[in-house]
């Protein structure tokens, strides 16, 4: 059974689909450097950084982004 | 109710008006043309509170259209030939998308040789994309049909596109005397669209148009093909209840002196008009001959067909159109489907004349068992 | 730190993001980042259209989908024309105030999708149209696209003994939808998200039919690691490879400018599309780039 026309009703949906298995670095962020500047937040195309900088390990898919990103070099990418 | 003399195209314009469609994208085509003016002209004199889109292209106008009509608004649109081959990608669309517009095509030939004469080859490779299609006859079946095919494809059960089929010149630029319903008894026949399956609304998001993956396409496909199987009860309940209202009784096909017929002539569109009179005349000479009218060509309304047939002999089906390498779309689908003699010709196309001659030779070819089981009528000889 | 943003706190950062976690987007996507700024730009009361592309395969694999707002696709190349159908009806039924914005690939909008977006844009119809460039066909796997610069390979622009890659210049997309008169109009980069987002906002307020070409590097087709998307981008205007400007109302504005130029090699190096490039042909495309520059005053 599929919807009608595939229709998909629940938004945001995606969540479902746990992206961080894909993973092979992970970013750890040392919030003691953190300035605030929410690059990491603004720049991940994963929704995965929310706004206290909390990563969220369920999506996060280990791009590197937000460590690059980081003027204060707070985000370090570690072997999972 | 008023009674006005006027061309298929006026009359499918009027039924559009009185469906009260929201979103009219529409690129003028020859002989579509005129629908496409006289929608404008009722928007520009406020006869219609809808939107005209002014698209540049046919593929436009039915994305256009299912754009709309998944924001869930009535859609009305409308072409012929180049410009229905145009907007083939989006057909299927339209009916994957179960976007439940009507698009009335007014049947003209295909290019090449660039041609602008009617026949039906252009709906006729449209057949799978998953529209209804209904062939009318004259200018008061066109009205009729337009609206009843709102109906039947709004219907929760069928939820796919309806396209009217109406023939290019032959009906579109010929002038007869057609009734034009009142806007009251329509709205009671034809209530508001109101979609719940599908509907692009910030208060309810929903995404439509997805990407689906082997483990759903095939069901999703199937949908559709119990949605058209459906819609054979749906269309013969919606004539039955446009009858109610209107006192026209249409169906899925119409049988002409078919009962004890041993030869049965089968045909769409205003072809159905000159084989009738045929009809008349053999029957006067003790000729057992009838005619089998299609009007619902998909869905193929085989039950109905069967129940027409059952007591002939022959078939003689007339396409004007061509499956090359094979015969007619209509004489291969009833040889697939109904299980008697048949033989198929092809006609018309691209507006060679169907004269009685032509018709009175398919019956003499039927009676005498052709060569050929297709065969082509009014071929030049030389 | 190569870090050139001013200051802190770019954009605001809503509580709720309305493009979804868990998209298949590849890591590191750069057309995510832009629809992700986009649409929480917007808010909650907008209708999304997309092309066929990576954007609509990553977002909607049936029965998920990533987006927080009402999505509709149909095709590839019409989403112009979708957009004009949504448009429509939405304002017939008195919805005026619900934002209708329009995603398309390079290939969506500057090739295929050509004629449909200029009839919408034509018509004028109160929409945004964004086009996230990428600068070849990325979900087919790297085909040059009419915005595909000189010089970079794809699969069906390749390198060899007889080519350097694509011999034409890209499609100059923005100026064509500056002559259809359109209220606005704008080119972005991702790397420059405070930009992008003023930019939408203005294109969403217009009345009118807005566009904007986003260039959006691509990890996947370009050839740089994924950590370095933001970086090529900021490498492309800094080097004047991407020229950041608006035509607001027919009024031409820069709307950032590189404190010095960069030469564009530094921008070419890092990406493994133009790594076969000859210094004699690296030179060209200075000079293209300081042409373009020149014609834009920058």
């Amino acid at each position: 059974m599929v919807n009608i026309g595939c229709v998909i009703t629940t938004p945001g949906s995606s969540k479902n689909n746990k992206t961080g298995s894909w993973r092979t670095f992970k970013p750890i962020l040392d919030k003691e450097k953190c300035i605030d500047c929410d690059n990491c937040i603004v720049f991940c195309p994963d929704s995965s950084v929310n706004k206290q900088h909390d990563i969220d390990y369920d999506y996060c898919k280990g791009c590197g982004i937000c460590a690059h990103e980081c003027p204060s070099d707070a985000i370090e990418m570690v072997k999972e | 109710m008023i009674r006005e003399v006027m061309t298929a195209n006026k009359a499918v314009a009027e039924a559009a008006r009185l469906a009260k469609p929201q979103v009219i994208p529409v690129y003028p085509i020859t002989p579509q043309t005129t629908i496409s003016e006289y929608l404008a002209q009722y928007v520009a004199d406020e006869k219609i509170d809808a939107k005209y889109v002014k698209v540049e292209s046919e593929h436009s106008a039915i994305s256009a259209a299912v754009g709309a009509s998944a924001t869930g608004v009535r859609v009305f649109t409308a072409t012929s030939s180049q410009g229905l081959m145009l907007m083939h990608e989006i057909l299927f669309a339209a009916a994957g998308m179960r976007t439940p517009f009507v698009l009335a095509d007014a049947n003209r030939a295909i290019s090449a040789p660039l041609n602008i004469w009617n026949d039906q080859q252009d709906s006729i490779a449209q057949r799978d994309a998953g529209w209804l299609q209904i062939y009318v006859e004259n200018a008061q079946e066109a009205l009729d049909t337009t609206l009843m095919a709102y109906k039947i494809s709004e219907n929760p059960k069928v939820l796919l596109p309806s396209m009217v089929c109406l023939d290019g010149f032959i009906l579109t630029h010929t002038v007869e005397p057609v009734e034009i319903p009142d806007q009251e008894p329509v709205d009671e026949f034809l209530p508001p669209y109101k979609a719940e399956h599908a509907f692009l609304d910030p208060k309810n998001p929903m995404s439509i148009g997805n990407l689906a993956d082997p483990d759903y396409y095939l069901e999703a496909r199937h949908d559709m093909q119990v949605a058209m199987e459906n819609s054979i009860e749906v269309i013969q309940q919606t004539c039955d209840e446009f009858a109610e209202i209107f006192g026209r009784k249409y169906g899925l096909v119409e049988p002409y002196k078919t009962e004890d017929a041993e030869i049965i002539f089968v045909a769409m569109g205003s072809l159905c008009s000159t084989i009738r009179v045929i009809v008349d005349q053999l029957r006067e000479k003790g000729e057992k001959v009838g005619l089998l009218k299609i009007r619902a060509y998909r869905p193929f309304p085989v039950e109905a067909i069967d129940e027409a047939v059952k007591n002939c002999e022959k078939l003689a089906v007339i396409d004007k159109n061509v499956t090359f390498g094979i015969g007619g779309a209509l004489y291969t689908d009833i040889k697939a489907k109904i299980h008697k003699d048949a033989y198929g010709f092809i006609a018309g196309l691209g507006g060679r004349d169907i004269t009685p001659e032509a018709i009175l030779e398919v019956y003499e070819k039927t009676k005498n068992v052709p060569e050929k089981e297709v065969t082509w009528i009014g071929l030049k000889e030389d | 730190m190569d870090w050139t943003q001013g200051g802190l706190k770019m954009v605001d950062i809503p509580d709720k993001n309305l493009l979804a976690p868990g998209h298949r987007g590849c890591a590191g996507c750069g057309a995510s980042i832009a629809v992700k700024l986009a649409l929480n730009a917007l808010g909650e009361n907008t209708v999304a259209i997309s092309a066929t592309g990576c954007l609509e395969v990553m977002t909607t694999p049936y029965p998920e989908t990533a987006w927080e707002v009402p999505f509709i696709h149909v095709a590839f190349e019409n989403s112009g024309a979708v957009a004009s159908g949504v448009e429509s009806a939405l304002r017939i039924q008195g919805k005026d105030d619900v934002n209708v914005i329009a995603f398309g690939g390079d290939g969506g909008t500057v090739d295929i999708g050509l004629q449909s977006l200029s009839g919408a844009m034509e018509r004028g119809h109160n929409m945004t149209y964004i086009c996230y460039d990428n600068e070849a066909y990325m979900n087919t796997g790297i085909q040059r696209s009419g915005a595909t610069p000189f010089g970079a390979t794809t699969t069906t622009s390749p390198m060899g003994s007889a080519s350097f890659g694509e011999d034409k210049p890209k499609k100059n997309m923005p100026m064509i939808m500056a002559a259809h008169g359109i209220p606005y109009v704008a080119t972005a980069s991702i790397a420059y998200p405070e930009d992008f987002v003023k930019k939408v906002k203005k294109a969403a307020e217009t009345k009118g039919a807005a566009y904007i070409h986003l260039q959006q590097p691509c990890t996947t087709g370009w050839g740089f690691s994924s950590d370095r998307t933001i970086e090529m981008g900021r490498l492309a205007v800094e080097t004047g490879s991407w020229i950041l400007y608006e035509i607001e109302n027919g009024k031409f504005d820069i709307t950032y400018r590189p404190e010095e130029r960069k030469p564009v090699k530094e921008y070419l190096a890092p990406q493994k599309r133009f790594r076969h490039l000859s210094d004699e042909l690296i030179e060209k495309i200075q000079k293209y780039v300081d042409a373009e520059c020149a014609e834009l005053g920058l």
